[in-house]
């Protein structure tokens, strides 16, 4: 594959104390690592590399339609000039959300997985390379619409933020509960909608409060902007300050 | 389907030990994985069958331990066994509880000749 960023699977040179034990032979080879060491360690590069530039990098999951990109649209559009962004998108297929974001003016990459129904830092660490995001930006990392896979992978976000629209079931943390245990906030969109669906907002709140404790919740709507600014707010006060010259 | 990302890490990881050992097969690997890990293990299987062809894995025979859950209570100090991420503690109901076991996801072993 590449030598950059040494993802070649001829690459696994640690570990060399394995013990050996010998049955006739047969040869037992202590391994013990972590399926996901080469994901955990590329996205340990990237967070590397955005901690260097002062860039706070944020990892949008949810179901497919929740939201993702009509959040990013209005977030682009409400704080262009008081925050630097980027954005990676990524679709199975297509660059529709990639050129959305576009006609807000920001700087976007595509990522399509094609069969793969989530990123992973590899995808993440390539993509920087031709992004060369600004020091001290905001990146937004759009993920596959799946409320699955994209839990295991960690790309070497600051933020994972989960988004949940009214339309679906309230017992939506409780069926996902790994998405909703490995973020760090939860946005609940579409309330516009709310005198028109069943959805019980406390109880999807105390659902997912079950499944993570820390969890913070903000319920917004990306069409009447209802409770945008306290998203801003919470983003805001997230992006980290930059270091004083002199 | 991220079962298939997971197994294929896991080939990649026995591949290396395999070209280490300087094996061409790997007769056995025992793998970890807990019970809160997310796996489904329908779809890993699916997974394993289908990407091992003409891998070091292809014939190999499959140990999977399978930890259970455990969390301890941070209201209470409780240590409970649990079989959701959203479990309570039995003692005091409180859902403030640290999950140390059962989130595994290993390779433990493999055997070659
Ligand atoms: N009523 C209402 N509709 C919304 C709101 N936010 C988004 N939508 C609609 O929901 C649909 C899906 O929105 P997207 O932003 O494309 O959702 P997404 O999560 O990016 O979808 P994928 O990328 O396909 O997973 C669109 O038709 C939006 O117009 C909202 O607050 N209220
Ligand atoms: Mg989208
Ligand atoms: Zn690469
Ligand atoms: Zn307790």
């Amino acid at each position: 594959m590449c030598a950059t960023c040494g993802c070649s699977s001829d690459q696994h040179h640690e570990h060399d104390d394995h013990h050996h034990h010998h049955h006739d032979q047969k040869t037992v080879i202590d391994v013990e690592r972590d399926i996901l060491h080469q994901n955990n360690l590329l996205a340990e590069r990237n967070r590397g590399y955005f901690d260097a530039k002062n860039i706070l990098c944020l990892n949008l999951v949810s179901s497919p339609g929740s939201g993702k990109t009509s959040l990013l649209e209005k977030t682009l559009t409400d704080l262009k000039g008081e925050l630097d962004f980027v954005v990676i998108e990524g679709d199975q297929q297509t660059t529709n959300d990639a050129d959305r974001i576009h006609a807000t003016g920001t700087k976007v990459t595509q990522i399509n997985t094609g069969k793969g129904c989530h990123l992973d830092s590899h995808m993440i660490f390539h993509a920087l390379q031709g992004l060369k995001p600004k020091e001290n930006s905001v990146l937004f990392i759009e993920n596959v619409g799946n409320l699955v896979c994209p839990a295991m992978f960690d790309l070497g976000e600051k933020e994972r933020v989960v988004i949940m629209s009214v339309t679906e079931g309230d017992d939506k943390p409780l069926k996902y509960p790994d998405m909703f245990h490995t973020s760090t906030l939860c946005i609940i969109n579409k309330t516009d909608l709310l005198p028109y669906v069943p959805f019980d907002i406390n109880k999807a709140k105390e659902n997912a409060k079950k499944v993570n404790h820390k969890l913070e919740i903000i319920e917004v709507s990306c069409t009447s902007g209802e409770g945008l600014s306290q998203w801003y707010d919470w983003l805001k006060s997230k992006v980290p300050v930059p270091e004083m010259v002199g | 389907m991220h079962e298939l990302s997971i197994v294929m890490s896991i080939i990649e990881i026995a591949n290396g030990e395999a070209t280490k050992a300087n094996a061409v097969k790997i007769d056995e690997i025992e793998l970890e994985m807990g019970l809160l890990s997310g796996i489904e293990m329908s779809a890993f299987d699916f997974a394993w069958q289908e990407a091992v062809k003409s891998t070091v894995l292809e014939n190999a025979e499959r140990i999977i331990i399978r930890p259970g859950g455990k969390a301890v209570c941070l209201e209470c100090n409780n240590s409970f066994d649990l079989d959701s991420l959203y479990s309570p503690c039995p003692v005091c109901k409180s859902h403030f509880i640290n999950i140390i076991q059962g989130k595994e996801l290993r390779v433990k072993s493999v055997t070659v000749e």
